[in-house]
């Protein structure tokens, strides 16, 4: 059995037919061949899977594919464009943060929704708000310096524009 | 006037990766992305015995399931001997001797399929009576693990430089400690994964996680009953490796001989809890060492026993010795060593390599122990080490040649940026005052290979390279690239020598057919060895270029330079003809050239004679690294605020590189004093998940300031050193030796668990 289901998907509409028992991370590298999200555990403890879904971050190895419908999904491949990185992206490439990148395109879509949700707009995030943020993000090359590094550089950079 | 090109340089500058971009998003396809078409799935059955007759195996169910294209058993095919002594097979027939044995696998249409199909085999055992530990494997009548082994005996090493019993009766003082330390993995975040494509002439292209391409050919052809020579090795990008792609384990020569039933590509890829339980882990060991001093603070001797848990097959876990009796042998100036380490056959997992390759557990144990020989003769543990460290020029017992020894630098500057005394003596006073965070600091140092590590014929590596009419050049190159970042060292390095924009240099090293000879990714070798052969073929080229240039333009070579894509007079910088008219105008001429360089770099190493004596690598690198830490003396938490490392190093390449390597390996390091421990009870694996394994996260990560010790390694035509597994050893004990000067408590046993450090601070048992 296939259930038919309609979402947005990095900006464009799109409809598909998904098992119910299919996972949202599968559906995204199996029917759209979205491969930056990574399977990497299976069970929601190490965020290589992360994506957008509206205005939350899942661990999309755990979501059903079903429970799209209607929704928003941004991934990796959707943040930025083809003529450029968006400045998330281009401070983790800038910081050094990425060494074999297989965590990045999870840790990159957390950290943009850490910085997007800022609790407390009226203070600057500081380095333990961001590591807080990225708890869920397991990555064993970069040992996380340079990736708060970027982070706390697009916090900079975006509280000044 | 003609345009004017100052002299620059790339070297030592922060290079960004050349892959990153494609990284941050999402386009780089890894192994475990990839699909080939005609593409089939394979899984395997592991057993849930740990040592066991097979009786029977009943695979009629899982081959009748629609969409499966062949069960393999033991029974299917020939007995494939492979491995670092030949002991195991990739599908076991007759025996399962641990919990992560192979007894079947299947090839289906999707992994779906292919793990139904497991789960539809099987398998009647009769239980065999196991055992676990080491000591209890030596015994006499204890039960034999692997058949060719009736006295559960694997690897020995022995070494002894002096007359310990001499020594030790002139010592003033002797003691004696022990150490265990655990099994670590290194949970690589891509899980294990391998793609096998038999073609219709028994030709096999294996694209792999594995780190030595090269020797894996040999390792892998008789565990699939091929010649290593009809075997192409691709290496895609891989998420992590430290270590655990550096043999052949069983999953591979399976998806080989699954590929070679059905004619067809097949991939299997790990879920995580296989990784856990199937992966390779670091060597756990059990450690006694007696140790002498003399009053004033001189070492005398050192013997250590080291026994190791082989686990039911040997990898290179019990090979570790080899590098593990450097330091015990050569760190600090010892006069009398010995060292005596011995692998025994258990029904336990088993061991491979993991960054830091033995030499993490030794130094665990010989920081521990120059912190205690201190307090032993009352020295603090600056001037107790500074007395014993050695200088340029020594050489060890083993042969290490120390000819650019950095030592005592790298132990005077850890001192003196962290205000070491000062705080060692006021949190040794504030043991015994009320509060209930208690601070400490503790110092760790340690010695590595950083010229490779000559454990083959050759530790060498070949590159070739070319340029074309638009000077672009490509660097064909033996070195593995698994996130380390020898793309952008190697790059820097053909920018520096032929004038061009790094972004102009391609690298390949992933296609065993193109890539000349390397001995892979390991021992910190990769910019040592793979750069100083790039750097050959560079300095080649670049004067091919040059001799044209005068040739063509009728100067003398010597006059010119390359800068910018120019040639240049070296004097004025002012161009002469651009490198890519040049290019052109050789390829174009009555005796045409093109630029295309070859050239092989064999390291200045010995192999170790049968006494492991030899300077094994072409030169060796120390560090020292200073650990400050807070202790929640209620919940036997400990966090490490401020990591202080200062690395010899050379001459950096790439700053922003090596601040990377240094991060990721202190990381790496923390979690092994902290929190890290696969828990194997009765040979089973307990927590074979990231929720019960606790890696280091963000939050957790310290302050880490560096420092580097930077000079022109004379050993090195780079000038540089490998240093990538340093920062992961040494972290470790100074916050081990932190955590003692701050609660008085010394632990023998990592890692330093809150529950550990709980029960020691309230002597609170079984709870």
């Amino acid at each position: 059995m296939e259930i038919e289901i309609k979402f947005t998907l990095n900006g464009r509409p799109v409809q598909t037919k998904v098992p119910p028992t299919m996972t949202t991370l599968s559906m995204l590298r199996e029917k759209f061949d979205l491969t930056g999200g990574k399977l990497a555990c299976g069970e929601g403890e190490c965020g290589a899977c992360t994506v957008r879904i509206d205005d939350r971050t899942i661990n999309s190895c755990l979501m059903f594919a079903v429970d799209c419908d209607g929704r928003e999904i941004q991934t990796i491949e959707g943040l930025g464009s083809v003529a450029g990185l968006e400045i998330m992206q281009q401070a983790f490439v800038d910081h050094g943060a990425i060494q074999c990148g297989y965590c990045m395109p999870g840790m990159i879509m957390q950290a943009r929704y850490v910085v997007d949700q800022n609790p407390d707009k009226d203070r600057a995030m500081t380095r333990d708000d961001i590591a807080r943020g990225l708890e869920g993000n397991v990555c064993r090359c970069s040992g996380y310096t340079k990736v708060v590094d970027a982070v706390a550089a697009v916090v900079l950079e975006e509280a000044s524009a | 006037m003609s345009a004017v090109f100052e002299k620059k340089t790339v070297i030592g500058k922060r290079i960004t990766k050349p892959d990153a971009p494609d990284k941050a998003t999402g386009r780089t396809v890894y192994i475990n992305d990839m699909v080939l078409p005609r593409m089939l799935f394979g899984k395997i059955l592991h057993t849930d015995r740990v040592h066991a007759k097979i009786i029977s195996i009943d695979t009629s169910a899982a081959k009748a399931l629609p969409g499966v294209h062949v069960v393999l058993t033991g029974d299917d095919i020939p007995v494939l001997k492979f491995g670092t002594t030949r002991d195991n097979v990739p599908l076991k027939a007759g025996k399962v001797r641990c919990i992560r044995d192979e007894v079947a696998a299947v090839a289906a249409e999707s992994d779906e399929i292919a793990a139904e199909a497991i789960r539809l085999i099987k398998v009647e055992y009769e239980d065999l009576p196991p055992v676990f530990s080491p000591t209890e494997a030596l015994k006499e009548g204890a039960p034999v693990v692997q058949e060719d082994h009736p006295d559960n005996r694997s690897l020995e090493y022995n070494f002894s430089h002096g007359d310990v019993a001499a020594a030790e009766a002139n010592s003033d003082i002797v003691v004696e400690h022990e150490f265990e330390v655990p099994y670590v993995t290194h949970c690589c975040m891509g899980p294990g994964c391998v793609i096998a494509d038999f073609n219709s002439s028994g030709k096999l292209t294996i694209y792999t996680q594995t780190q030595y391409p090269y020797n894996y050919k040999m390792d892998l052809a008789p565990a699939v009953g091929i010649h290593p020579g009809d075997i192409r090795v691709i290496q895609p990008p891989v998420g992590g490796a430290f270590g655990s792609k550096l043999d052949v384990y069983p999953f591979e020569p399976i998806c080989a001989l699954l590929s070679k039933a059905v004619g067809r590509p097949v991939k299997l890829t790990f879920t995580r809890e296989e990784e856990f339980i199937n992966s390779p882990t670091r060597q756990p060991a059990e450690f006694k060492i007696r140790s002498g001093v003399n009053k004033d603070g001189t070492l005398t001797f050192r013997s250590v026993d080291c026994l190791m848990n082989n686990g039911a097959y040997t990898s290179w876990g019990p090979t570790t010795p080899v590098i593990q009796m450097r330091t015990f042998t050569g760190h600090f100036r010892v006069p009398v060593v010995e060292y005596h380490g011995l692998a025994a056959y258990t029904n336990s997992v088993y061991a491979g390599s993991f960054r830091g390759y033995g030499n993490v557990q030794a130094t665990f144990v010989t920081a521990s122990v120059m912190d205690m020989l201190a307090e032993e003769v009352g020295m603090d543990p600056i001037a107790f080490r500074l007395k014993n460290a050695q200088k340029p020029g020594e050489v060890t017992p083993q042969g290490s040649i120390l000819d650019d020894c950095k030592l005592k630098e790298c132990i005077e500057i850890a001192a003196e940026k962290t205000d070491f005394l000062n705080k060692y003596e006021t949190y040794a006073g504030n043991r015994k005052k009320p509060g209930r965070i208690k601070r400490g600091i503790g110092i760790a140092s340690s010695i590595h290979n950083a010229g490779g590590a000559k454990i083959h014929k050759s530790d060498g590596c070949g590159t070739i390279l070319k340029l074309d009419d638009y000077a672009r050049a490509t660097l064909i190159t033996g070195a593995s690239e698994i996130g380390q970042g020898i793309d952008a060292v190697l790059s820097q390095i053909v920018s520096e020598e032929l004038g061009i924009p790094i972004s102009d240099v391609t690298l390949v090293c992933d296609d065993s057919a193109l890539g000349p000879w390397d001995v892979g990714v390991h021992a910190s070798r990769t910019t040592f060895v793979t750069g100083n052969s790039a750097l050959m073929a560079a300095k080649t080229a670049r004067k091919q270029v040059l001799d044209a240039a005068a040739r063509h333009l009728d100067m003398v070579s010597a006059d010119m330079d390359l800068r910018e894509g120019h040639v240049v007079h070296a004097d004025s910088g002012e161009s002469v003809i651009k490198l890519d008219k040049l290019l052109r105008r050789m390829h174009f001429a009555d005796e045409p050239e093109l630029v295309m360089v070859s050239e092989y770099y064999e390291p200045n190493s010995e192999l170790e004679d049968k006494n492991h004596v030899g300077n094994l690598s072409a030169t060796w690198a120390h560090g020292a690294y200073v650990a400050e830490v807070e202790v929640d003396t209620e919940t036997g938490e400990v966090k490490v605020s401020k990591i202080t490392a200062v690395q010899d190093v050379g001459r950096i390449i790439n700053r922003l590189g090596i601040e990377g390597q240094m991060e990721g390996g202190i990381s790496v390091s923390l979690g092994y004093a902290l929190s890290e421990e696969l828990q194997i009870k009765d040979g089973k694996v307990l927590n074979p998940n990231f929720r019960d394994y606790k890696v280091p996260t963000a939050p957790e990560t310290p302050e880490i300031e560096l420092h580097f010790v930077e000079h022109d390694c004379k050993a090195s035509p780079l000038g540089s050193k490998g240093i990538a597994e340093l920062p992961a050893i040494i972290p470790a004990p100074a916050i081990a030796n932190a955590v003692y000067n701050a609660i008085g408590i010394r632990f023998s046993a990592p890692p330093l668990t809150p529950e550990k450090v709980a029960r020691a601070l309230h002597g609170a048992s079984d709870q």
